[in-house]
């Protein structure tokens, strides 16, 4: 903080005016969103007609809450399957790759290194077409040879996991080396010394050192799952998650019930990401 | 022994990440790239040329759409920075313990949630039924509901709020770092507020900014949900192109083509940002 600077008291109070104003523009569409799911009209929109609860717990039509609603339950539920095998795989291969790219040295390390990056600066949308593209190939192909289907390999979850996988990995991986390099060897050379085998080592000592950081990286992989749009807009089939059921819905023009969704994925992320952020301080 | 047994973890460990780079990354981008070059002659008949590069720029309404999106994206960038670098240096210089804590976690906390849920508040806003619509008019500034969504602006609104955190979070990183002693050092010698924004902080801000730079402009250029929902149906985003040739016309070779010159320009901005600051693209991506 810089304190000896002589400022004309004007100029300190438009920057705190602008402070306060860009703080404001950064809640405003959160908090309108919120707002909206309290009022009693059939559209989220003003003027404001009341308070009421109808948009989470109602359940006559057309004031169906969000615990009523089937549709949006049924796409949260295969969001929430998505996001836990997308997590799984990303906190895995992350693991894995953290051993890698932190305790070994080898030929083209530099490149794999950057190619693992790589995820991170193709746009999502084209993530998707391209492994859109070739898992249509591939299913083609299998299906001209052999004669059985490979549904598998179309438009479905199972490409939904695999596209959301394939770029939150590279976060996985980053947020595990991070902590893998802050481990000390001796201690795992001490456990050598005192007879523990190589794989019980690193499964007694360096391990547990991790867990943290592969929490951190699982609840920062949920949370990727759930809210991403891009990739999975282009490889869903006829199970939504959440957020496509919800697009489609925004474009026809909703009933609040979408705020009161909103509502909650506010809560459950913001709670989400003070989580992983607290798990990611206990690596200092 | 032990050698072979080192041999076989480390080609345990190899083993998921070649997986996971082939199978998703490598091979479906050469593929899509074959699948680009393909011209359909006939039922499935196909021959190998630049036939859809052709179609993108013989066809105005493609290419405008592309120049379009990039200097939408490239102006969206610039605004970005210049309302979150006063807000950035307000967090790293002149706020300290919890108050910065706080600060920097409210700039955090709507980049958790959902880029749909925030779109969505944007679009309540915005609309003619919305919030600023109404507002004017209590104020008596407009006489009638005013329609403030589905225009350049809106999108523009979009994109900066979308991407303010990937430009905020770099830039405290780097002005943190700046020793407080060689702003006072220049105040003391004499030199403008101005001067010492221009000589001192900008240019050891210069790699949080670059970052900052790049990765907002790549995310503006990929977004397809802030153009589509806050631009209405002639917002002509690229995205959204590439989208409509996928899914409604099922052109898939003309849509590859498309995704290949997104990511190209993509590609490029990233490697010209990073050459000229001479940065490396991993140290960039871990500070965002």
């Amino acid at each position: 903080m810089i304190t000896g600077i002589p400022q004309s008291s004007a100029f300190k109070w438009s920057y705190r005016a602008y402070v306060t104003l860009f703080f404001i523009y950064l809640a405003l569409p959160l908090a309108t969103v919120c707002a909206f799911a309290f009022n009693d009209s059939v559209f989220p929109s003003l003027p404001w007609e009341g308070f009421t609860w109808a948009w989470f717990f109602g359940t006559d039509a057309p004031y169906i809450g969000v615990f009523h609603e089937r549709p949006i339950l049924r796409s949260l539920i295969t969001s929430g399957v998505v996001a836990f095998w997308v997590s799984l795989l990303a906190v895995f291969v992350g693991t894995c790759n953290a051993f890698l790219f932190v305790r070994h040295e080898f030929r083209g390390k530099s490149i794999l290194y950057i190619l693992m990056l790589l995820p991170l600066i193709i746009p999502g949308i084209i993530l998707g077409i391209s492994i859109l593209v070739f898992s249509s190939t591939v299913a083609n192909f299998l299906e001209d040879a052999t004669g059985m289907w490979f549904d598998g390999l179309r438009p479905g979850l199972i490409l939904v996991v695999l596209g959301q996988f394939s770029f939150i990995t590279t976060f996985a991986t980053l947020v595990i080396s991070a902590r893998l390099q802050k481990f000390d060897p001796s201690l795992e050379e001490a456990a050598l010394n005192l007879g523990a085998t190589h794989w019980g080592a690193v499964r007694e000592i360096t391990l547990p050192f991790l867990y943290p950081a592969m929490a951190a990286a699982g609840v920062v992989a949920v949370l990727m799952s759930f809210e991403n749009f891009n990739t999975t807009l282009m490889l869903v089939g006829s199970d939504a998650p959440l957020t496509i059921t919800m697009f489609d819905r925004l474009k026809l023009g909703s009933t609040p019930v979408l705020n009161a969704v909103s509502l909650l994925l506010i809560v459950v992320s913001a709670l989400l990401g003070l989580a992983s952020l607290l798990l990611q301080k206990r690596d200092d | 022994m032990t050698t072979d047994r080192s041999k076989l973890a480390f080609w345990l460990l190899m083993a998921p990440l070649l997986i996971w780079l082939v199978t998703l990354i490598i091979l479906p981008h050469v593929g899509m790239f074959l699948v680009s070059l393909r011209e359909k002659v006939g039922v499935r008949e196909y021959e190998t040329s630049f036939a859809n590069y052709a179609v993108f720029l013989n066809e105005p309404l493609y290419w405008n759409t592309f120049a379009r999106t990039a200097y939408m994206s490239i102006a969206a960038t610039i605004l970005t920075l210049l309302i979150g670098f006063p807000i950035a240096y307000y967090i790293a210089k002149l706020t300290r313990g919890r108050t910065k804590t706080t600060l920097f976690l409210m700039c955090l906390i709507p980049f958790w949630v959902s880029e749909l849920v925030r779109t969505f508040g944007w679009m309540i806003l915005l609309r003619e039924t919305g919030v600023f619509s109404n507002a004017l008019q209590y104020l008596g500034l407009a006489a009638g509901p005013v329609e403030l969504l589905y225009n350049d602006a809106a999108i523009m609104t979009g994109l900066v709020y979308t991407s303010m955190l990937f430009m905020v979070v770099p830039l405290v990183t780097t002005l943190d770092s700046l020793d407080d002693s060689l702003i006072e050092a220049g105040y003391d010698l004499g030199a403008s507020g101005f001067g010492i924004l221009r000589q001192i902080v900008i240019p050891h801000a210069m790699p949080g900014i670059v970052s900052g730079c790049i990765v907002v402009f790549m995310l503006s250029l990929g977004n397809y949900l802030t153009p589509i929902l806050l631009g209405g149906k002639d917002s002509l985003w690229f995205t959204g192109m590439i989208y409509s040739q996928f899914i409604t016309r099922f052109n898939w070779e003309l849509g590859s083509a498309f995704g290949f010159l997104l990511l190209g320009l993509s590609s490029l901005i990233v490697f010209v940002g990073l050459k000229l600051t001479g940065q490396s693209l991993g140290k960039t991506m871990v500070q965002t």
